[in-house]
């Protein structure tokens, strides 16, 4: 079944590198939250059929993470950028066009990398190194390239799907509860920063992160 | 199917469908919108007329303008040899027809960007610019879609490639296919100036792409542009319809019928595009086609990173 779950990451990838493309942010967060749903599926599609890895352990992850990453997460940015007031557009330092291709340079960066290093365990999607990779750069760049803070946020979150990716090579490995604590701290991770996000529109009328620099007491 | 019947079926279907092909987008719109709309067939009756009417020229055009539509199509009409229709090859296959075949749209492309100059209107050199702007962004997008094609066989043929495509492209095993095949389908939208990216209703100065640069011609002139932009929907229609449909594995008659119902299908498609996407803002559309550019060359890069697949 590594056709489906290469298709999955492919999926994962493209909506990634829409996330970095979009204008919009709206369409970002709805895009980040179609991401969700899709690593949601991708342990019930890698591990099931092999039988390695308890039915249950693969059904609390899947659910967890659908509803944490898929639901819950999105709509707190949603509604936190509503009401921090924050403008529609996502505001890069770069321009949109530049970061697309910046996007596809670390996509194709990303499966070089996958060929020169070697994974710790058994890796049974062809795609799942490269799709980690570039998950996480892409993130990086959202964290980076722009200048507001939801969009920001949504850089952190897609960096913990990178993250997720590579924990699939070890869904076997890891107990359930540790799947779970992490997914909660990214939960309470978003909730601060959705706080944090309100008080900084309050408190200068925006949300542009370029005037936290020059913060003085 | 041998001998000289596959070139026979190839140039019926390429010299007659494509009107059909404009016909079926028109009435998906009109239907969608509510309207009973002209008959399927108005293009060719569109075109006929155009053949009958006299040719009103510029007193400062050349013999530039005059080569504008016939170049343009004569050089879709070569494309469209090139492109394989009912069987894996068209008659006029070689190594490296790929090439030739994004060379010729470019010429087409090239010579109506020309015509358009040569009337000396400011108007029309304002539509030749997009168009060349336009063109600029769309190609990269044409070249990368067309190696995922090529990349599999090795080959820069569509006849090499076409040995080596995956016919169930539509299961899991190679989603890389329908990456390419939606790219395809955005590059087919943007060279034949459809919505997202120009609109072919619009007769509005500002807003206008492709139109305005063929404004000048009249007659049989413009006849040969509505059936040369014709032929190029058709020619991208069958690209398309070969990635999705396994067109020549089914060969022979068989094969033409499932291409026939694929091209009039994409119709459909583009037609249900216009109907419910609003056209892009001017500034949007390189960003829109550079997008589409970086997804086909990340298809690319996960195909040659796969291997074989």
């Amino acid at each position: 079944m590594t056709g489906a779950a290469d298709a999955l990451l492919l999926l994962v990838l493209i909506t990634g590198l829409f996330i970095v493309w979009s204008g919009r942010l709206a369409a970002c967060v709805r895009a980040i939250a179609v991401q969700g749903a899709l690593l949601a599926a991708l342990p019930l599609v890698m591990w099931a059929p092999g039988g390695d890895v308890p039915v249950a352990h693969l059904v609390l992850m899947s659910v967890g993470a659908l509803a944490v990453k898929a639901g819950i997460i999105p709509a707190l940015l949603l509604r936190s950028a509503r009401e921090a007031g924050a403008r529609r557009e996502v505001e890069p330092y770069v321009s949109l066009h530049v970061s697309a291709l910046l996007g596809a340079g670390l996509v194709v960066l990303s499966l070089w990398l996958a060929r020169v290093l070697v994974p710790p365990g058994p890796v049974t999607a062809t795609l799942l190194l490269p799709a980690g990779f570039a998950t996480v750069l892409l993130g990086f760049l959202m964290l980076v390239a722009r200048k507001y803070a939801v969009t920001q946020v949504v850089g952190y979150l897609m960096l913990d799907n990178g993250v997720f990716i590579f924990g699939q090579t070890l869904a076997g490995s890891i107990p359930v509860v540790v799947e779970l604590g992490i997914l909660l701290d990214l939960l309470v991770a978003v909730f601060v920063m959705g706080i944090a996000i309100y008080h900084i529109g309050r408190e200068f009328d925006h949300i542009d992160t370029r005037a936290l620099n020059s913060l003085r007491d | 199917m041998n001998g000289p019947i596959p070139v026979l079926v190839h140039a019926v279907l390429l010299v007659m469908l494509p009107p059909l092909v404009l016909g079926v987008v028109g009435k998906t719109k009109s239907w969608v919108a509510g309207r009973i709309g002209p008959p399927i067939w108005q293009p060719y009756a569109d075109v006929l007329k155009l053949l009958r009417k006299g040719v009103v020229m510029g007193a400062p055009t050349t013999w530039v303008f005059r080569a504008g539509p016939i170049v343009g199509l004569a050089s879709v009409l070569v494309a469209g040899l090139i492109v394989p229709l009912a069987a894996g090859a068209g008659p006029l296959s070689f190594e490296g027809d790929v090439i030739a075949f994004a060379a010729l749209l470019g010429l087409g492309r090239f010579f109506t960007m020309a015509a358009a100059l040569d009337t000396g209107s400011s108007f029309e050199g304002m539509g030749a610019s997009r168009e060349a702007a336009f063109g600029a962004f769309t190609e990269p997008g044409l070249f990368l879609v067309l190696a995922i094609v090529c990349v599999p066989a090795r080959s820069v043929s569509f006849a090499g490639a076409w040995t080596a495509l995956p016919w169930d492209a539509w299961g899991p095993r190679h989603p890389v296919f329908l990456l390419a095949a939606a790219a395809l389908f955005v590059v087919l939208l943007a060279e034949n100036a459809r919505i997202p990216v120009d609109d072919p209703a619009t007769h509005l100065e500002l807003t206008m792409v492709h139109e305005v640069m063929v404004l000048d011609h009249s007659g049989p002139d413009f006849a040969f542009i509505v059936y040369g932009g014709a032929v190029k929907l058709f020619v991208f229609a069958a690209l398309l319809v070969h990635l999705l449909l396994p067109v020549p594995a089914a060969g022979g008659w068989v094969g033409a019928g499932l291409l026939v119902a694929g091209v009039l299908g994409v119709g459909v498609l583009v037609g249900a595009v216009e109907s419910s996407v609003a056209r892009l803002r001017l500034t949007r559309v390189p960003g829109f086609l550079i997008g589409v550019a970086a997804l086909a060359a990340v298809g690319v890069a996960v195909l040659l990173a796969r291997g074989q697949p």
